[in-house]
């Protein structure tokens, strides 16, 4: 008997008698103004929200919030005249000089300020983390108010791996002090276009 | 990070963390963070189906006496637990002790409900240093009975003869004690006099009672003698 086998009979000698899944399990959240509810969010996880018309208003933030950076990357067409490194590298590892990273994020949502991206987004899974800076850039229209809708709308596996961001990196872990900066990028800007 | 630099990316996990479908955690990944940390969500919610390319991913999926627990009708609930640690932050037991004092790697209100079932008689002391306020059943979002369950473990622990011996005679002693309002007066007396007349009997280093502190004052007499003496006055 594999421990495969062994853990499975153990576990099937001891289940209960099962019940029905539930189908109910989801609520509807209504916010007023979802962008202004996922600019909040933002706010209160470390990140900051900047409503933009178009690429030209990005750019003009992003000099005046970044000045004079230097290792920018950028996964965004319209802006890629701003970068001066590639994300187009094979071991990963070469990634670690990465100042500012810009990308876009398929899906936003409202209650937590969580953005989804998978690797249809990110060229590296590592680029959101290894990053200094990270900036990601979504579309009004693209706002779901909670996590339920959120899931409703992705498909998990449609690649294979894809995360939710929600903020620059922290962590409360320790005493439950919050320090920002833990882990990964050490701020977060998200421009949300009409 | 690590993971997505590393070139081998091994995952543990119990076999209680599976759940039916994607979209179910929705409702995990709203409670788990806020019940935590008091975010809303964790920063990062990563979800893994493949490794990178040349990357190798390992999932290991434990047992470790889980199943064992599944069997167990009065505390499979346990299983559910999401490892927020709301119960410890709100614990009074875990926040004057701290982790280490539970000597068990899940620790807390809901470890001492968890490590019974690794090993009774290793951890027999777990279920009985609680309060039983109820606070950590309270805060807990997936409603787990805890205290209900340090509870009942501390009938299984007794029954199953866990109970260290000196609190069974111990406990045996009072309950002889306090049945019998001579003997317990003759206690008191005895008590105020060795505290008074003999007090290194009990002011020494095997005196638990005396490591960190010193002993009260005896008083000259009980309360039942004053009320005597002053019930006519
Ligand atoms: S028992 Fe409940 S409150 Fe305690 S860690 Fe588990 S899920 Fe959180």
């Amino acid at each position: 008997m594999t421990t495969r086998e062994k853990i499975l009979a153990s576990i099937q000698a001891n289940q209960p008698s099962l019940l029905p899944l539930p189908e109910q399990f989801t609520f509807t959240t209504t916010y007023p103004d979802l962008t202004k509810q996922f600019s909040d969010s933002l706010a209160f996880v470390g990140g900051l929200a900047v409503v933009v018309p178009d690429y030209t208003a990005i750019e003009a933030h992003l000099k005046e919030h970044y000045p004079a950076l230097t290792n920018v990357a950028t996964t965004c067409p319209a802006l890629a005249h701003l970068a001066d490194v590639t994300l187009d590298v094979t071991d990963p590892h070469d990634l670690a000089g990465l100042n500012l990273t810009i990308i876009e994020g398929p899906l936003a949502v409202a209650e937590n300020a969580a953005i989804w991206v998978d690797e249809r987004q990110l060229p590296h899974r590592v680029v959101p983390m290894i990053t200094q800076y990270l900036v990601i850039i979504i579309r009004q229209s693209t706002i779901v108010a909670n996590m339920h809708e959120a899931y409703k709308k992705l498909q998990v596996n449609a690649t294979g791996f894809g995360t939710f961001i929600s903020g620059p990196s922290k962590t409360a872990d320790i005493e439950q002090s919050l320090v920002i900066g833990a882990h990964g990028a050490r701020s977060l800007v998200v421009y949300i276009l009409p | 990070m690590g993971a997505h630099l590393a070139d081998v990316h091994i995952a543990a996990m119990g076999f209680e963390k599976i759940i039916p479908r994607a979209e179910h955690l929705g409702v995990y990944l709203r409670l788990l963070a806020r019940s935590a940390t008091g975010q809303p969500i964790t920063t990062f919610s990563s979800h893994f189906h493949r490794p990178r390319p040349d990357q190798e991913m390992h999932i290991v999926i434990v047992d470790n006496g889980r199943s064992r627990q599944l069997g167990r009708p009065d505390f499979r609930n346990s299983l559910k637990c999401i490892r927020c640690a709301a119960c410890m932050n709100t614990c009074p037991v875990y926040r004057r002790s701290g982790g280490h004092s539970y000597h068990s790697a899940v620790a807390g209100p809901i470890g001492s409900i968890l490590a019974p079932n690794l090993d009774m008689k290793q951890n027999a002391d777990l279920p009985f240093a609680s309060t039983l306020c109820g606070s950590c059943s309270n805060v807990c979002p997936v409603k787990i009975d805890i205290h209900d369950q340090l509870y009942k473990w501390r009938q299984v622990l007794m029954q199953e003869g866990y109970g260290p011996t000196a609190k069974t005679m111990s406990m045996k002693a009072m309950a002889t004690v306090l049945e019998s309002p001579r003997l317990y007066r003759m206690a008191g007396k005895v008590g105020r006099g060795v505290l008074r007349f003999a007090p290194v009997t009990v002011e020494n280093r095997f005196n638990p009672w005396y490591n960190q502190r010193e002993m009260p004052e005896p008083p000259t007499e009980s309360f039942r003698d004053w009320y005597v003496n002053n019930k006519k006055a």
